[in-house]
């Protein structure tokens, strides 16, 4: 079917960018969080505004710019750029409402800034999201990249910088060093990087180069964390809460596995790989990731380095997803990133508020924290089942997919490694919220009366721990995009 | 060695211009005062217009102005071979302005210097500038 | 009228800035319009003279209405089209925006000041219009000229780095000259179209050779390819800081565009790539040049001079990337020449706006400007970015061809010298945001409690508005420049390269 030739993905993209300097040059906070609000639900408005004729099949194309002969700035949404946008826009909202909670109830310096970095990350999350070549998906993945750093940066301290400075290292360094040459390789080998559903580079490339490529591409979109080249994302931890849980834990690190997804899919070709035996290895890599994120994971105390640990872990699982070649893995991988995302805003969410409430961050101190601010403690018991992968939450169907992923494609080994990771997982999440309710009076570190965090800080986290176990029962639109966009594959 | 001389006694000119030329490089790298270097820079300069004014130049020629008396047919009997060639010696009026410009602006330079500096040898404006 | 465009684009700066000198003997007031009435009379016509290209072709001009052999000629085509457009552009601008820095500096010389100004623009102008190769020579000595006076103004160190760079420019030119004495005798003249019709039939003589070494050689010289470059660094960063924003972003691109001129127009490709072979070990020449500048940009602290380091491997991007002698490779030179221009400029800008604010000169004085001068450091940041290569500006875009360039080649020593480039770029300037983004460190968590005001309640002290307004269009001509790459690729550079390179 032809696409749609229409503005709408590019204003869905532009509007955070418009609403940047309204933000920034904003006298009064009020009218600062009316900007992002606004923008955030416009954003939201035009993305499921293209919802439906997405579902029904349809594609919306754009073209910005033609910067190269041959090659221009194309906005393409498809139904898994459909999925990511309508996840990432829509917790923007949500993480908005608790930006406000964190930063007012902190008295965080610099809030202007702070929400115009936030709007302008948000664009360029988008721009990837639709990103009709591989250019484009560049341009806005250096552009989240430099738009964020303010943000992991902001304490504006020694340690602020040393991690700043790791972050860029890391993801501006890798996408020079490793994403540019590979993609203009893959332009000098067929001068072409539109996304294909069967891929660009089929019959032109020996196995050797193609296997080059791969890896440049795989560790080259570092935002993905996947090891070595995670070391970034914990560090990254110094930024505030409301960072790390919408940008370390859906938008940059979900653009990271997304652009993995979509090069792999898109440039290589699912068929490819599979003739050249080379999702095998991108499998290997992820497992190695999921199995030894989760096991660092269990020796953090600090929670939110936990969750970054858990995050990487996590984020593998899409790679993997990807790597089985399978249309059922690709399918979990997809809405891995959906369902993912709600379970670790989750926790990202209570780890913030349970900071904003009693100035904790490690996890020794939060025992018997339950009795404190039960609610609180409840959506992270949730989102903790959502990341372990148990019903009745979200988690549990895109695990369920890769788990049918790896049979499908006759991967034993792969299905052992899902099992062991849920059962590291289930170690490193469940005492948390085991000591938080259940503990004796002599043990508990918390005395006193119920005391739930700022109200801005407590009904974010509950809207997402719901939405996870909504997810569980009613997981559209994210599973039909996903299988659309996994038969489009053809996998 | 009968053919090196020959080209170097028929061709001498071209290598009176290389000994400048290098003469003056070689003042221009090699020695420590700038005023030295500025006279090295402008012999450089001189050796290449002499060497243009020397390509125009013809044995047994001469300057390149007709007779007005042979009348207007006169012109087709010009023989290139009689005159010598006068574009270069046109050229190098242009050059020889550059290079009068040039060798003005590098002694205003050095004068500032000079009086910035109270000297011109360079080793001690290094020496003033490193302990700054 | 318009038949004339590429002759007034000399003309009119070469009459006013004579009037400007008249102009300072009897009120300086006049000084500062009647350049920037030249200047913007020149943009306009170098706009003019390129849509006239753009429309019928080579635009030729005979000065007096001599036509050449006799007479000496103007030639514009595609290349200098838009090199031309650049310069004006880049020329007026800086007068524009570096208006309150003169008047203060040199309130007692602006009709100097001025005078050479504009003199200077117009030999630039003239080299990269001209189509005879002495009249090159006389142009690039106006330009060098009224360059080493105008450096020479500065204070400090700047007479002493005037004056080595008058030496090694001399030498430089001289080189060129004799360079192209050697044509003359081989051909009988100095026309470049002429001269490019009769070298053939000699390509293989020793004369020729020797010409082109000769040219090459001065031309690298003033160019400041390394290694030949010793008289940069210092040249550019003593200088004061109106001319170091003037000459850092023209004077080197224009003999980049000089150097390919004569490769192109006179010598043709078939003599420099394919007789000589010499493409490989330039581009080796090039790769140590990119790699050798960004090392030297990175051992120093002070910021002018770490950016002319960058000039020095930019110099390298161009000269490698020209002589990888494949399409995409000289397309990412010449666009580079007018994306470097812009974002040298760029920078250049923003750190004479910062020096006139901040006493010291080294990159760590700059502590707290992003507070104290948001815009100036934001144009900083975008300059920066486009030097790295972050698209979409335009130095991603003339990288992405120079890189391809490289691929085609197989030239893969000159592709990692670029990205290796890329890289230190990245530290460069990060280092540098650092600085000035988190020093200096307050002792307790960035300081609370101000909330939406400005970081450190520091109160803001902007550059004067017309430098702000000129630098905010600069880094706006970055993001345009990058836009259009593939336009300004399809619609100029394609033309100019020869048919028979691939």
């Amino acid at each position: 079917m032809e696409p749609i030739y229409s503005f709408k993905p590019l204003a869905a993209i532009l509007v955070s960018l418009i609403a940047a300097p309204f933000i920034f040059g904003s006298r009064s906070p009020n009218v600062r969080e009316g900007w992002t609000f606004l923008a955030a639900l416009i954003k939201f408005a035009l993305v499921g505004s293209m919802l439906p004729a997405v579902l029904a099949g349809q594609e919306f194309s754009y073209t910005l710019a033609r910067v190269l002969p041959g090659l221009s700035l194309t906005l393409r949404v498809d139904a898994f750029g459909m999925l990511f946008a309508l996840v990432s826009s829509s917790l923007w909202i949500v993480t908005s409402a608790y930006s406000i909670g964190y930063m007012r109830g902190l008295d965080e310096h610099a809030q202007n800034r702070y929400f115009t970095c936030f709007a302008i990350s948000l664009s360029a999350t988008l721009g990837v999201a639709f990103a009709g070549n591989l250019l484009t998906l560049y341009l806005f993945y250096e552009m989240l990249s430099l738009a964020t750093y303010p943000l992991v940066a902001h304490h504006q301290d020694r340690e602020a910088r040393t991690s700043g400075r790791k972050y860029l290292l890391y993801t501006v360094g890798a996408s020079i060093g490793l994403v540019l040459p590979a993609m203009l390789m893959v332009y000098h080998l067929t001068g072409d990087l539109a996304f294909a559903p069967q891929g660009v580079l089929a019959g032109h490339a020996t196995r050797t180069t193609v296997a080059v490529l791969l890896f440049m591409f795989v560790f080259g979109f570092a935002k993905a964390a996947v090891m070595p080249l995670h070391s970034w994302l914990p560090a990254a931890m110094v930024a505030p809460t409301p960072v790390s849980a919408l940008l370390h834990a859906v938008a940059v690190v979900k653009v990271g596995v997304f652009s993995i997804f979509r090069t792999l899919s898109g440039i290589f070709g699912t068929d490819l790989l599979a003739d050249l035996n080379l999702g095998v290895w991108v499998t290997a890599v992820a497992s190695v990731t999921i199995l030894t994120g989760s096991l660092i994971a269990l020796s953090q105390d600090n929670l939110k380095r936990r969750l970054a640990f858990s995050t990487i872990a996590q984020l593998s699982y899409i790679v993997l997803g990807v790597g089985l070649l399978s249309a059922k893995g690709l399918t979990g991988g997809m809405i891995h990133i959906a369902m993912h995302a709600f379970g670790k805003i989750t926790l990202f969410f209570c780890a913030g508020a349970i900071f904003v409430a009693t100035g904790k961050k490690n996890i020794s101190e939060m025992t018997g924290l339950g009795r404190r601010m039960p609610i609180t403690m409840g959506a992270f018991f949730i989102g903790a089942l959502s990341v372990i992968g148990l019903p009745p939450t979200g988690g549990f169907l895109s695990k369920w997919y890769l788990a049918l992923g790896s049979l499908e494609a006759n991967q034993w080994p792969i299905l052992v490694v899902l099992l062991t990771s849920s059962l590291l997982n289930a170690f490193y999440f469940l005492p948390v919220v085991y000591k938080a309710f259940f503990c004796t009076e002599q043990e508990s570190l918390f005395t006193g009366p119920r005391k739930e965090p700022p109200r801005w800080c407590l009904v974010p986290p509950v809207i997402t721990a719901v939405c996870s176990v909504v997810l569980f029962f009613y997981p559209q639109p994210f599973l039909k995009l996903a299988r659309m966009a996994a038969a489009a594959l053809g996998g | 060695m009968e053919a090196i001389l020959s080209s170097f006694l028929t061709k001498y000119n071209y290598w009176v211009f290389i000994g400048l030329v290098m003469i003056g490089l070689y003042a221009l790298i090699a020695k420590r005062n700038l005023v030295k270097k500025i006279i090295g820079m402008n012999i450089a300069q001189t050796a290449v217009i002499l060497f243009y004014v020397s390509i125009g130049a013809k044995q047994g020629s001469t300057i390149p102005i007709l007779d007005s008396s042979h009348g207007h047919d006169a012109h087709h009997a010009v023989q290139a071979i009689d005159y010598i060639n006068p574009l270069p010696h046109v050229l190098m009026l242009t050059a020889i302005v550059v290079s009068v410009a040039t060798l003005g602006v590098a002694l205003a330079l050095a004068i500032k210097v000079y009086q910035q500096y109270g000297t011109l040898e360079e080793d001690e404006i290094q020496a003033q500038i490193d302990k700054t | 009228m318009t038949a004339h465009y590429s002759a007034l684009l000399i003309v009119v700066p070469l009459v006013v800035a004579f009037m400007v000198t008249i102009a300072g003997w009897i009120d300086k007031r006049w000084c500062f319009p009647l350049s920037a009435a030249a200047l913007l009379a020149t943009f306009l016509a170098s706009v003019g003279v390129l849509a006239e290209v753009q429309q019928n072709g080579v635009v030729e001009y005979f000065m007096a209405g001599w036509e050449p052999p006799v007479g000496i000629n103007l030639r514009v085509d595609h290349l200098n089209g838009i090199v031309l457009v650049a310069i004006a552009a880049v020329a007026l601008l800086n007068l524009l925006g570096t208006r309150p820095i003169v008047e203060k500096t040199y309130a007692d010389r602006l009709g100097a000041f001025y005078t050479l100004y504009i003199l200077l623009v117009t030999g630039l102008l003239g080299i990269t219009a001209t189509g005879d190769a002495f009249n090159l020579y006389v142009l690039i000595e106006i330009a060098a000229l009224t360059g080493y006076a105008l450096i020479g103004m500065g204070p400090g160190r700047a007479s002493l780095s005037s004056l080595n760079y008058l030496f090694m420019g001399t030498v430089g030119a001289s080189l060129y000259l004799l360079g192209v004495g050697y044509l003359y005798l081989a051909t009988g003249t100095l026309n470049m179209v002429d001269l490019a019709a009769r070298l053939p039939e000699i390509y293989d003589s020793r004369l020729v050779l020797s010409a082109f070494i000769l040219c090459l050689a001065g031309l690298c010289l003033k160019m400041g390819f390394f290694p030949l470059h010793a008289w940069l660094p210092n040249a550019y960063a003593h200088a004061p800081s109106p001319v170091s924003s003037l000459v850092a972003p023209l004077v080197t691109k224009v003999m980049i565009y000089v150097m390919v001129r004569v490769m192109l127009t006179v010598f043709t490709p078939v003599f420099a790539f394919e007789r000589l072979q010499l493409g490989g070990s330039m581009v080796w020449l090039a790769v140590i040049a990119i790699v050798a500048g960004s090392f030297l940009a990175l051992s120093t602290r002070r910021l002018k001079r770490m950016l002319t380091f960058i000039i020095v491997a930019e110099v390298g991007y161009m000269v490698g990337g020209f002589w990888l002698g494949n399409r995409a490779g000289i397309s990412g030179a010449i666009l580079h020449i007018v994306n470097d221009a812009a974002m040298t400029f760029c920078v250049f800008l923003a750190a004479a706006a910062i020096q006139q604010r901040n006493e010291g000169e080294t990159i760590d004085d700059l502590q707290g400007l992003f507070a104290k001068m948001p815009v100036t450091m934001a144009v900083f940041v975008v300059g920066g970015l486009s030097i790295i290569g972050v698209p979409p500006t335009c130095g991603f875009f003339s990288k992405w061809y120079l890189i391809s360039g490289g691929l085609a080649a197989g030239h893969y020593g000159f592709v990692a010298a670029l990205l290796f480039s890329s890289l230190i770029n990245l530290v460069l300037f990060f280092r540098i945001f650092e600085i000035a983004f988190f020093e200096p460190f307050t002792d307790h968590h960035g300081g609370h409690g101000h909330g939406g005001e400005g970081v450190h309640g520091v109160a803001i002290e902007e550059a004067p508005l017309q430098m702000l307004v000129v630098m905010v269009t600069a880094a706006v001509m970055l993001f345009a420049l990058g836009l259009y790459a593939g336009d300004i690729v399809e619609g100029f550079v394609t033309h100019v390269i020869p048919a028979g390179i691939l």
